[in-house]
């Protein structure tokens, strides 16, 4: 009997593709949440493959806090502009008018105006009934057991003891107005395989993963961006640091780090070595033990 | 890890007391799943149930809850890898309460690892465990006699349990089973070959894991593409996507569209890196057909020589998994492959104790409840026993009313009386509500329904198409047009109002005539062959046609097998 064995990067691809197209057959209105991230730019080009040779046929959503990098921005509309993609920038502009900002909100406060209200009401008011994200089951314990379609109430919120049963590659779509479906399709990729195909399929990446020497404060053993009028207390001073992103968020809550990673070889030579968490520099999953369940409750991705 | 390294999806079942969590985290452990910082949360955790150095378990227990409660709720996936292979590991619970947690984790599975306490041995929680892997087509047992520690490393211990859960496993027609002594506490067999058990010729856990064979888990023989999703950017590209459930895909290869029943040709596979020349499971694509067929999402592409039963009623095994209990006779949504229709239990056949394997009669169906059922469906399925295809044989049921995934059904086989043509409602003609001898009837007495194969310039297969026909004991009857060929459509149509098959053999095609036959016979009978599409010799010829006829339901599969096998 003649036999084959996709390698694991191509079967993880089939089964994203599948996701991905399973949903723009069955959902009316659906939108992608794109974050300029590694795995947005990754879900970006299955999401090209799934539809080849048309365009992507959703609209993109980009949920602006407004304290993103300069280069995120930049990457993000040259993408839209190259793809022909329909992109959709959101801003809680009632949060950010009222002078919303992680100096004086702290990170939990700030995070849920501008990330968790901002995102439910731009899913709201374009009326989707579905949102592909780009999160993924090995980034912490309770996405571990969120399903690939994650049902949402009316509120947006996420019951985790009250989920649907997800078996083989069947998928139930079934919601009532008012009710929407979060899609994760890189649900089973894990940061390395994220780098892997980015490698194989040389996708485009923001340059602010990569090491380069960068203005930064260094506080302890954080080391700080400084876009957006980081408040500098007294006595320190910015300097010169190769640094890379390890993941991209707002200026703010993105720790870097120190690194001499300019190449992606290099880059994933340094992962292996490091055996680091990504989400380790962002401050918000260590704000209280499970504080990462306790926000996805409440609708944040 | 390497790029062409595969994936293995393997799923563990097992209560707290197993150490089937500390197993896992050992896994992850060593297979470098394990990021410093998660062992260092790992280490402050609130909840400290620990006793060693390290409590692998705390990695592996994710939510608030659980963490609480201090066992695992749901199912939660886990990822290591090793240079050879990437491993997803579906993490469930092993009490019978939680038996749709075990049934969803091992859905996806190639390979299960059922623990056993060595000092416990087989206890009803393992034979649960083995129905379930056998229940949901799991490749490969890997039993994982864990604690062997506490029981001094004796071979006659493990021997013990090897016989016993043996026994077991080809009772519930389980293959493939293989036995590990380990610690997964100490680590014994786990990476490297323990010295504490000389007498253990085997393999370490994880180079098992790493070198089982997957190629053996997926069908390149019988093509399944069932059609997910159209995508027509302009006017002149059409391409009909899905991911591939078994087969393989070529360019040029004959195909035949289902429920159409239409042959015709792959003309391409296009992707975004460029044509491929072959496609297989499980790989996502996009096919384009040579000819403009009318094919829309839930239709499926398959090989004309194997094609899958089509049936509006077949028997299964359903896993409920929902509080609110199964009923005969109530509507629920069937989601199988990429069709959605209307369905219903039509009968519960009886329930399954699953640490007894006894068959109990039942009237509804309890959350976490296994039983043999009879499904209808509003529209007929294309599909195989889940043992022969895990995709086109699974299917899950949802409620109407609240939307929950209610259960999960595996297809057992298809009822020998149930292969019908493709919409009942089309047995009746019209204009004959008022005969006394109904279609129904006429059915029953031939075993067949009527039809009209309209073929055009093959009169010698026109002649060994009616004589295979008649040697199955159909009524058929040759007309050809050496009599008045614009006739044929009213005589075919008589020949069908009486129950026959007709087979109209046409020198040269009329599109007004073919028209006409059609409208007469109606769409599901009948059979409209493209010469250009047909094999060649005759012999192939016919049983391509017949192979057609029984996919449309005009014949019924079983009979033919029973017949055709005496004769």
């Amino acid at each position: 009997m003649e036999t084959r064995v996709l390698s694991h990067l191509r079967a993880l691809e089939a089964e994203s593709i599948h996701i991905l197209r399973e949903v723009v057959a069955e959902f009316s209105n659906p939108v992608m949440l794109y974050s300029v991230g590694k795995d947005s730019s990754v879900m970006m080009r299955l999401a090209q493959k799934a539809f080849h040779p048309a365009r992507i046929p959703f609209p993109v959503l980009h949920v602006d806090t407004g304290y993103k990098f300069k280069e995120m921005y930049e990457f993000r509309d040259n993408l839209a502009k190259e793809l022909g993609l329909n992109l959709i920038v959101y801003a809680n502009q009632a949060a950010l008018d009222a002078g919303a900002n992680p100096f004086t909100l702290g990170t939990q406060k700030c995070c849920a105006q501008l990330k968790t209200r901002a995102l439910l009401d731009a899913l709201a008011a374009g009326g989707y009934d579905a949102a592909f994200g780009g999160a993924r089951r090995d980034e912490e314990k309770s996405r571990a057991k969120e399903r690939i379609y994650s049902f949402r109430d009316k509120f947006g919120q996420w019951d985790p003891k009250n989920q649907r049963p997800e078996l083989w590659n069947v998928y139930n779509a079934k919601i009532e107005k008012g009710e929407t479906i979060r899609v994760f399709p890189l649900s089973n990729w894990t940061e390395m395989d994220i780098w892997r195909y980015i490698e194989i399929e040389k996708i485009p990446l923001v340059q602010l993963y990569f090491a380069k020497e960068r203005e930064m404060l260094v506080r302890g053993n954080s080391v700080i961006p400084l876009e957006h009028n980081y408040p500098i207390q007294i006595g320190e001073k910015p300097e010169m640091v190769k640094v890379r992103m390890r993941s991209l968020g707002c200026t703010y809550c993105t720790g870097a780090i120190r690194s001499e990673a300019e190449t992606l070889p290099q880059l994933m030579e340094e992962l292996v070595q490091f055996k680091r968490s990504e989400r380790e520099n962002r401050i918000i999953d260590h704000d209280t033990e499970g504080s990462m369940e306790i926000k996805k409750r409440e609708g944040y991705f | 890890m390497s790029v062409e390294s595969q994936l293995l999806r393997f799923t563990t079942a097992g209560s707290v007391d197993d150490g089937k969590s500390t197993l896992i985290g050992r896994l992850l452990y060593e297979a470098k799943g394990v990021y410093e910082d998660q062992l260092a949360s790992v280490r402050n955790s609130s909840v400290n149930r620990s006793t060693g150095p390290i409590d692998f378990s705390l990695l592996t227990d994710g939510l608030r809850a659980e963490r609480e409660q201090g066992i695992t709720i749901d199912v939660a996936y886990r990822y290591a890898a090793t240079p050879r292979r990437k491993f997803i590991i579906a993490d469930t619970p092993g009490h019978e309460q939680y038996t749709r947690n075990m049934a969803t984790g091992a859905s996806t599975a190639d390979l299960a690892i059922v623990l056993i306490d060595a000092r416990k041995g087989v206890l009803v929680q393992s034979r649960r465990h083995a129905f379930i892997t056998a229940l949901l087509g799991i490749r490969y047992v890997a039993v994982a006699v864990n604690k062997m520690d506490l029981v001094d490393f004796r071979e006659d211990v493990f021997r013990r349990i090897e016989t016993e859960f043996l026994a077991y496993a080809n009772s519930v027609g389980l293959k493939n089973v293989d036995f590990f002594p380990i610690s997964a506490l100490e680590g014994d067999n786990i990476t490297e070959k323990s010295a504490r058990t000389p007498w253990y010729q085997g393999t370490p856990l994880l180079e098992h894991l790493e070198t089982v064979d997957l190629g053996e888990g997926h069908n390149f023989t019988d093509l399944r593409f069932p059609v997910q999703y159209v995508n027509r950017p302009t006017l002149d590209f059409r391409g009909y996507t899905g991911q591939l459930a078994s087969g393989i895909l070529r360019p040029g290869q004959t195909v035949m569209t289902l429920p159409s029943g239409r042959i015709t040709k792959v003309k391409s596979l296009p992707s975004y890196d460029g044509d491929l020349a072959e496609a297989y499971p499980p790989m996502s694509v996009t096919v384009c057909l040579e000819d403009e067929v009318d094919i829309s999402r839930g239709d499926m592409l398959v090989d004309p020589a194997r094609v899958p039963h089509v049936s509006r009623r077949f028997a299964a095994k359903l896993v409920w998994m929902h509080e609110t209990p199964g009923e005969a006779g109530r509507d629920y949504l069937l989601k199988h492959t990429s069709q959605t229709v209307r369905a219903q239990i039509a009968k519960i056949r009886h329930r399954i104790d699953i640490n007894t394997l006894a068959e109990q009669p039942a009237n509804k169906l309890e959350l976490n409840e296994i039983a043999s059922i009879q499904v209808e469906t509003r529209r007929p399925l294309f599909f195989d026993a889940y043992a022969y295809n895990r995709t086109t044989g699974a299917f899950i049921l949802i409620d109407a009313i609240s939307n929950a995934t209610v259960a999960a059904g595996m297809i057992e086989e298809s009822n020998a009386d149930s292969l019908e043509p493709l919409q009942l409602g089309s047995l009746e003609f019209s204009g004959e509500t008022e005969a006394t001898v109904t279609p129904a009837e006429r059915y029953k007495r031939a075993g067949h329904y009527p039809a009209t194969v309209w073929l055009t310039a093959r009169q010698e297969l026109a002649g060994m198409l009616e004589r295979k026909l008649f040697d199955l004991g159909c009524s058929v009857h040759v007309l050809a047009d050496d009599r008045e060929s614009h006739l044929l459509p009213e005589l075919a149509r008589v020949l069908n109002s009486a129950g026959l098959i007709a087979i109209c053999s046409i020198a040269s095609p009329d599109q007004t005539e073919t028209r006409r036959a059609q409208q007469l016979a109606g769409d599901t009978r009948f059979l409209l062959v493209d010469p250009q599409q047909l094999p060649f010799k005759d012999e192939e010829a016919s049983e391509v046609l017949m192979k057609m006829l029984e996919d449309r339901g005009v014949l019924r599969r079983k009979e033919r097998f029973e017949v055709g096998e005496g004769i």
